[in-house]
């Protein structure tokens, strides 16, 4: 097999890089040498040092270029790399569980894509190859050869696309989580650049000149519906940006593949042998409009995307909760959607716990704003009267919910549980994927008879948790969703008392 | 199961060696007394704190005393253990109690580490691995003849286990 190269002009997307952090960088050092020489002097000053940038950082990609080769042979990847410290890298074909391919808008321009070919490591470190840049055609057979598995039977029903982008699913965007986290990194921005200027106290006086005539809270109430406005912008263009012309498909051979991407184009493959399952995850935002986001449950999928635009588990953006059950149904290869089955509630004593809870963490901290009021200033009485009367309905209500969303099943080669309620999770995973249990009782627990079952498996999070489900409901679960692992360790003290502990009794052990 | 209410987890059938209550008691006074000691060293050096440093000192110990005298005897009577062929099956915890199963052919790695106090008691803790993120099974407290044993058995079988156990 022959040595191959990465694309002759990835020095030319380093060289575009470099100009755009040489003027990033350059401008406002430019402005500030301004003030103290003469501006012929300060752009000069910056120019030199940009070109001595620009060289330097395209001559030092150009000799990695060069150094750089890969293979791809009939058994291993291999790749060299290095001037002084040679890197030899050498990967089993078979061991290969990943091919994802990135380019962002420079990339795209010039036809190039940074290619990391994966093994199913578990953190985003050492273990994969990447190779940056190289065409996108040559990617793009890259991805398909080292993907492609002969024994994978064609499943007409299941093959080809299972969904692609319809836009009206935008919707969703601006009641996500991120709106309201971006317009308030929107307000911290505006304050952190004025404060650069100098001009914080202006720009606080220019919002206080143009609130003069309404009172405090009425400012305060606007400022926020501006910031929630500013966030609902942001968050329909990174969801613009994120999920434009995706398509979800699987391709012949068994690997699940994402494409997406408006500027940043981006293509994920998951192959199916990885897969253990799905999650349904719906915020509360998306939730109330009746939308569940996609995850896949695999093995070895790095936790994060490099250039965090969002994770390579997600198969789906957030969409109609139908719609997102389907195509579970269709990732799994099953005939119904082990997400939409009917769960079996948890007992009342889970809801009395989220109950006490809720009020806890309501009426403890105006316990103590009472207190201080008592003793320093009767404000903080209204305070803590107020916080009492607006949030204790809240948090019963969430607490309700909370309870209402507990529920685990059996569906099939599935198991299924449920809980969240600002962030519901609803996970479908095989009972084969299953690689242990964890039970786990607290001292309140005990008493209520209530226990959390803990699903560990190889894929996602490495756990799942039942959270309180009766003593006996749990533990019979457990039995009926993976037969034989933790029969030998139950009991029925009423009726066996044989089965009591008895330590002298055969150990297996010795 | 008969009765809806009747299961419940049977307790794993060996308990852990008899020298790991006081390989707990004396770990719980070591950790109790570096901050008493240091505690006590600074309410001597700094005068205008002294009462204080003192008292602080002495709510330490007497926490930590009363942990030492109490804990290990309880931890003694939940740590419990038993590896089946099939399964290991260790229970730990003392307010908040914890079951853990895993089964054999899951397992990927089984090690044991000795570190300095439980090699003066002859004990070892044996941690056996899968596959998961989650958190590995300990069984802590363990004879360490009878430690180095179960490690090879669980070795021995973890090599017969084809495939990587994912």
């Amino acid at each position: 097999m022959p040595w191959r190269r990465l694309d002759p002009r990835t020095p030319l997307a380093t060289a575009a890089v470099l100009c755009g952090v040489a003027g990033g960088a350059g401008l406002p050092v430019a402005l500030g040498l301004a003030g103290s020489r003469p501006l012929w002097q300060a752009l000069s000053w910056v120019l030199a040092g940009a070109l001595l940038l620009l060289l330097g950082g395209t001559g030092a990609d150009r000799v990695r270029l060069r150094r750089t080769r890969y293979r791809v042979g009939p058994d291993r990847v291999d790749l060299h790399t290095g001037l002084l410290h040679l890197k030899r890298r050498s990967l089993a074909r078979e061991r290969i569980r990943s091919v994802d391919l990135t380019a962002n808008p420079l990339q795209r321009l010039l036809g190039l894509v940074k290619v990391r070919i994966g093994t199913g490591e578990r953190s985003g470190g050492d273990a994969a190859l990447e190779l940056e840049l190289v065409a996108r055609a040559e990617g793009e057979r890259l991805r398909r050869e080292l993907l492609a598995r002969a024994a994978a039977p064609e499943d007409p029903r299941h093959d080809g696309a299972l969904a692609a982008l319809d836009p009206r699913w935008i919707r969703y965007a601006p009641v996500s989580f991120v709106a309201p986290a971006i317009g308030g990194a929107a307000a911290g921005a505006v304050m952190q650049v004025s404060e650069w200027f100098g001009a914080q106290g202006e720009v606080i006086d220019w919002i206080g000149e143009r609130f003069s005539s309404v009172a405090i809270p009425w400012m305060i109430l606007w400022l926020v519906l501006a910031a929630t406005a500013v966030g609902a912008v942001g968050a329909l263009g990174l969801w613009i940006e994120m999920w434009w012309n995706y398509r979800l498909e699987r391709e012949p051979g068994g690997t699940l593949r994402v494409t997406r991407g408006l500027l940043t184009a981006r293509s994920v493959s998951i192959e199916e042998r990885r897969l253990r399952g799905v999650e349904l995850v719906e915020p509360l935002g998306v939730r109330l409009f009746g939308a569940a986001r996609v995850d896949a449950v695999a093995t070895g999928l790095a936790e994060k995307d490099e250039d965090k635009h969002g994770d390579l588990k997600n198969l789906m953006p957030a969409v109609p909760r139908p719609l997102a059950d389907r195509v579970a149904a269709q990732v799994l290869r099953e005939p119904g959607p082990p997400t939409g089955t009917p769960l079996a509630p948890h007992p009342r004593a889970a809801r009395n716990r989220r109950i006490r809870w809720a009020l806890w963490s309501v009426l403890a901290p105006a316990a103590l704003l009472a207190l201080l009021g008592l003793l320093l200033t009767p404000v903080l009485l209204y305070v803590a009267a107020g916080w009492t009367a607006v949030l204790t309905p809240l948090a019963l209500l969430l607490a309700r919910d909370a309870h209402r969303n507990l529920g685990h099943a059996v569906s099939g080669a599935y198991l299924v549980t449920r809980s969240g309620t600002v962030r519901r999770t609803t996970v479908a995973l095989q009972r084969s994927g299953v690689i242990g249990w964890t039970v786990k009782q607290s001292y309140f627990q005990r008493r209520a008879g209530l226990l959390t079952l803990t699903v560990t498996t190889a894929a996602g999070s490495g756990a799942y948790a039942i959270l309180d489900a009766g003593r006996s409901q749990g533990l019979a679960f457990a039995a009926e969703a993976v037969p034989g692992l933790l029969t030998p360790f139950l009991e029925q003290p009423v009726d066996a008392p044989e089965n009591r502990e008895t330590p002298e009794a055969r150990s297996t052990e010795g | 199961m008969r009765g809806e209410d009747a299961v419940r987890l049977r307790p794993p059938r060996n308990a852990v060696d008899g020298r790991a209550v006081t390989w707990w008691r004396t770990q719980l006074l070591v950790t109790t007394a570096v901050p008493v000691v240091v505690l006590a060293v600074l309410g001597a050096l700094v005068g205008p704190a002294r009462a204080w440093l003192l008292v602080a000192a002495g709510a330490v110990a007497a926490a930590g005393l009363a942990c030492a005298a109490f804990l290990p005897a309880w931890w003694f009577r939940v740590h419990r253990w038993e590896v089946t062929d099939e399964a290991v099956y260790v229970r730990t915890g003392a307010l908040w109690q914890e079951w853990r199963i895993a089964p054999m052919s899951r397992i990927q790695t089984v090690d044991t580490s000795r570190g300095p106090l439980e090699q003066y008691f002859r004990l070892a803790t044996v941690t056996v691995t899968t596959a998961s993120s989650a958190g590995a099974v300990r069984i802590e407290g363990l004879d360490h003849e009878r430690a180095a044993d179960l490690a090879e058995r669980l070795t021995a079988v973890t090599q017969a286990t084809p495939g990587d156990a994912t």
